[in-house]
């Protein structure tokens, strides 16, 4: 039994150095009372080119800096180019209308409340390399592989 | 009191009896100097980023703000100070904005933004009369730093450089037109052109 109690008390230790392992995945394992230097943070990108969009439904990128840009109770950045009525003077594209539309189909003249955040479905992109690899295959890829292959198979 | 003025224009305008006519003119020239620098460097004094700051109100609110913004922290180090947009560099101009500053006395006094409450409250009013001056002297404090002649819109991006070589090369838009709120929050912009 005191032996039981003994070989306990490291095996939890172990157990939960195991655990704190697999979640302390933002800093690395690195020891907290360790720093360790930053990586680079990379640009925004801002050319202002459209990025084609995965899937049609898929919320287009925006392609420029955001920075400092307000989006709260008193004021809309994003709004100040891309609202209907802010379009001849910023040659921005204008919001989708389904943005101008309540949860029951009814027109509004402002944006619509649920979807007054933009930066929810809307970001930016940054100049480097995914950190996490990305299989995803679109539906004319697929489609034309398999009008490639040989019928029958 | 007729009487007493009387009294003092009579020994002004009499010459000195006692004093020579060396002492007075070099003693009001030394005078002179002590006014004039004690008064300079009292505006000066009063010109500084830590004089602002020294109230709660301003420490705690626009400079709080600020220091997120481009203004207070980039690449290359530059920063600007509460005087170098709020109060004209030209010494007419900042005389004349240090008498309308009096009116900031009085509100410090009678506590008019003294919680943040109150500041959110009158944000918008304060916002406005600084848009209007900007307005009205063609963004003269952001030109200070930011001449137009030394823009490289190579260097830009292509639709800053579109914008101003355009509108900002022709006259018909001014600095402030788009770029509010770059400093600190935006109040309620309800009604505002251009948002």
């Amino acid at each position: 039994m005191k032996f039981a109690k003994v070989m306990l008390v490291p095996m939890l230790v172990l157990c939960f150095a195991a655990v704190a392992e697999e979640i302390a995945t933002l800093r690395n394992n690195t020891a907290i009372d360790e720093d360790v230097n930053p990586e680079y943070i990379p640009k925004a990108t801002n050319d202002d080119i459209k990025q084609a969009r995965n899937y049609p439904m898929q919320p287009p990128l925006i392609p420029h800096s955001v920075r400092g840009y307000e989006v709260n109770l008193n004021v809309n950045k994003c709004m100040s180019c891309h609202a209907r009525s802010r379009t001849n003077d910023s040659q921005a594209p204008m919001v989708s209308v389904t943005h101008y539309m309540d949860r029951d189909g009814n027109f509004l003249a402002e944006i619509s409340a649920r979807r007054y955040f933009c930066n929810q479905c809307h970001v930016p992109q940054l100049s480097t390399e995914p950190k996490v690899a990305n299989d995803f295959v679109d539906m004319h890829t697929i489609m034309s592989d398999k009008a490639a292959k040989p019928k029958g198979q | 009191m007729k009487a007493y003025f009387l009294r003092v224009w009579q020994t002004i305008s009499r010459p000195s009896v006692h004093y020579s006519l060396g002492f007075l003119t070099l003693g009001g020239f030394i005078a002179g100097i002590i006014f004039w620098g004690g008064f300079n460097t009292a505006l000066e004094v009063s010109n500084t980023e830590q004089f602002c700051i020294s109230c709660h109100e301003m420490r705690d609110n626009p400079y709080d703000e600020l220091k997120t913004t481009i203004h207070f922290s980039n690449r290359s180090g530059v920063r600007a100070t509460c005087p170098d947009c709020h109060v004209p560099h030209e010494w007419t101009d900042k005389i004349a904005r240090k008498m309308q500053a009096s009116k900031e006395v009085w509100g410090k006094v009678f506590g008019t933004i003294s919680t943040r409450e109150k500041f959110l409250e009158k944000r918008r009013e304060l916002a406005e009369h600084e848009w209007a001056r900007l307005k009205a002297n063609d963004s003269l404090e952001c030109r200070n730093c930011h001449d137009f002649s030394y823009m490289d819109f190579t260097t830009q991006s292509v639709r800053a450089a579109k914008q101003h070589s355009t509108s900002l090369a022709s006259g018909e838009k001014t600095c402030i037109d788009c770029h509010k709120g770059i400093a600190h929050h935006l109040p309620d912009m309800e009604g505002v052109s251009g948002w």
